[in-house]
């Protein structure tokens, strides 16, 4: 479990704070998106989460205990993550990818074991990329290295999963594989922590929203909650209207043309 | 075997194994396996300082002279030798500061373009830096005696010409342990290679991690440039060409690039010395002639 508390978090460089009073709660057995537009603080949170900016106040917490004191490897242990960027730049084939994941159980010079590769193979499968196993990280898609991350992240056998943005560059189908996929990790026990862009996704899958602007807040609770016309169109400085999803019935965002937001302009 | 005096192999093998007072005999034993020895620490050395270089900057086309790091070696060892030190512990440890500040400068310089790990500017700051180097070479070398300015030349164009078994014994103990503790942090680079965040959240303290190697790289080249001058290339030319046979883990890619840069230093210090014989080409100059047509060639590929 995930407890952000309070946090107030600001870069040396910056004029204002990147997270400025942030509290929420990621549970197991929940998807949690943190939705928000460009520069509101979400990749910060995961900055903050991992120990890569200095909070100024406010606690992050795993498990009931602040992130500072779990030393890297046992955070590792518990909370795997998916940042938002991450290259392969000598090449690899996706299983030997994948197994570095492993490292986290295993000490510095210990052979991989059989239950090393078990987790690799069923990490493999769960993302959708097992019969890419052998391919090499740079002769892969976009998209088959977003879900190679992904299995990445599962093969390091966590309660939680910290993903910031991964389903950016996929199609449709593998978009919508990698939500089922965390819905069912969720059902499954582990509490998933989601940063996205995609709110009508997140609306489908979430159990809970948070969302953020500026660094604050702005509203967090059932997607019911967040899904709300009149806020979303202040912090995203659109026009749009909320919908229901023609198949589930969930709150489906549809952001409107500018022309009809500024009918009087000549 | 080949150099300015012929010797066959029957007689190298005779001066290794008796005591075979000749003076084929002295030149091999003497002369010949010090400076095959001192080659091969200087590639295994030079070859590991920039894969590991390599692996937490994220670029294939880092190198420990690319960087700078060498240029800075070779201030600190100058300046260490221009005040009068002739203890090569002292020299290596000054060569080793230099190197120290030459890649905090062009890691600076890199993070002031805000450009973090950008090729262009890396290469480009590590030039700049060495160019720097090599002026403050210059300058200390002004009150120098001309034999000091011919020598010092000589040696910032890499050689191996005055490898004695002495240059062996205070090498060996700099490189190979630096370059066992490279290997024994390979897998931190290869979480390291993935990019900070992977890499921390992969239960890496990313900067502390990557700072250790990056001294530990540094240690290893300023060794070989108090050993053997600037010899450039090496370090950028090995791990590309050995990373396609061992994979993109580091702990093979840095065993590999040890042995295969300790054997492309003793060809290329056998071309220095044959080529022109009874002359010697500087060991650097037949190295940079392999290094910047690979540099190109490399950069057309990974651009």
């Amino acid at each position: 479990m995930i407890r952000v508390r309070d946090v107030v978090a600001q870069y040396p460089s910056a004029k204002r704070a990147a997270l400025d009073g942030v509290s929420l709660d990621a549970l197991r057995g929940e998807v949690t998106a943190v939705v928000g537009p460009n520069g509101s603080g979400k990749s910060t949170l995961v900055r903050a989460f991992l120990g890569r900016v200095p909070l100024q106040r406010g606690v992050v917490e795993i498990d009931d205990r602040p992130q500072a004191q779990w030393s890297p490897i046992e955070r590792a242990r518990r909370v795997a993550v998916v940042p938002q960027r991450e290259d392969a730049l000598f090449a690899l084939s996706l299983r030997e990818y994948v197994a570095l994941s492993r490292y986290v159980h295993r000490s510095s010079w210990m052979r991989e074991r059989a239950s090393d590769r078990a987790a690799v193979d069923a990490a493999l499968q769960a993302a959708g990329v097992a019969d890419l196993a052998e391919r090499r990280t740079d002769a892969v898609s976009g998209g088959e290295w977003q879900r190679a991350r992904i299995a990445r992240a599962l093969a390091q056998e966590t309660d939680c999963l910290l993903l910031d943005e991964p389903t950016t560059f996929l199609d449709i189908a593998h978009e919508m594989a990698v939500f089922e996929l965390l819905h069912s990790l969720a059902l499954g026990g582990k509490a998933v922590l989601l940063v996205s862009h995609q709110l009508n996704l997140v609306a489908r899958f979430a159990q809970r929203m948070v969302l953020l602007h500026e660094g604050h807040v702005v509203s967090s609770g059932t997607v019911a909650d967040v899904m709300q016309a009149a806020v979303l169109e202040k912090v995203y400085a659109w026009p749009l209207v909320i919908t229901r999803d023609p198949a589930v019935g969930a709150p489906t965002l549809v952001p409107l043309r500018s022309a009809s937001w500024r009918p009087s302009r000549p | 075997m080949h150099g300015s005096v012929d010797i066959s192999a029957a007689a190298v093998w005779r001066a290794l194994t008796s005591e075979d007072s000749s003076t084929n005999g002295v030149i091999v034993r003497l002369i010949r396996a010090p400076r095959v020895v001192l080659a091969m620490l200087v590639g295994a050395g030079l070859a590991m300082s920039g894969t590991a270089l390599q692996g937490v900057l994220r670029n294939a086309l880092a190198d420990p002279y690319l960087l700078g790091v060498s240029g800075g070696a070779a201030v600190g060892a100058v300046l260490a030798v221009a005040l009068g030190t002739q203890a090569p512990a002292f020299v290596a440890l000054a060569g080793f500061a230099g190197a120290v500040a030459a890649v905090t400068a062009v890691l600076g310089v890199a993070r002031l373009a805000q450009a973090g790990a950008d090729v262009r500017v890396l290469v480009l700051s590590g030039l700049l830096v060495g160019a720097f180097a090599n002026a403050l070479v210059m300058v200390t070398l002004v009150a120098a005696p001309a034999d000091a300015v011919r020598g010092a030349l000589w040696w910032m164009m890499g050689s191996l010409g005055a490898a004695s078994w002495r240059d062996v014994l205070w090498t060996a103990p700099l490189i190979v342990p630096a370059g066992a503790l490279l290997i024994h942090w390979g897998r931190n680079i290869d979480l390291l290679a993935l990019g900070d965040e992977a890499a921390a959240g992969l239960g890496v303290n990313a900067e502390q991690a990557a700072r250790r190697v990056f001294l530990t790289a540094s240690l290893l080249a300023a060794a070989t440039v108090v050993a053997a001058g600037l010899v450039g290339f090496v370090g950028l030319i090995v791990p590309n060409l050995v990373r396609r046979m061992a994979g993109g883990r580091h702990r093979a890619t840095l065993v590999a690039s040890a042995l295969a840069g300790a054997a492309l230093v003793v060809v290329a210090d056998l071309v220095a010395r044959t080529v022109r014989a009874p002359l010697e080409i500087p060991l650097g100059a037949v190295t940079a002639l392999m290094g910047v047509p690979f540099f190109f060639a490399r950069m057309r590929t990974s651009s």
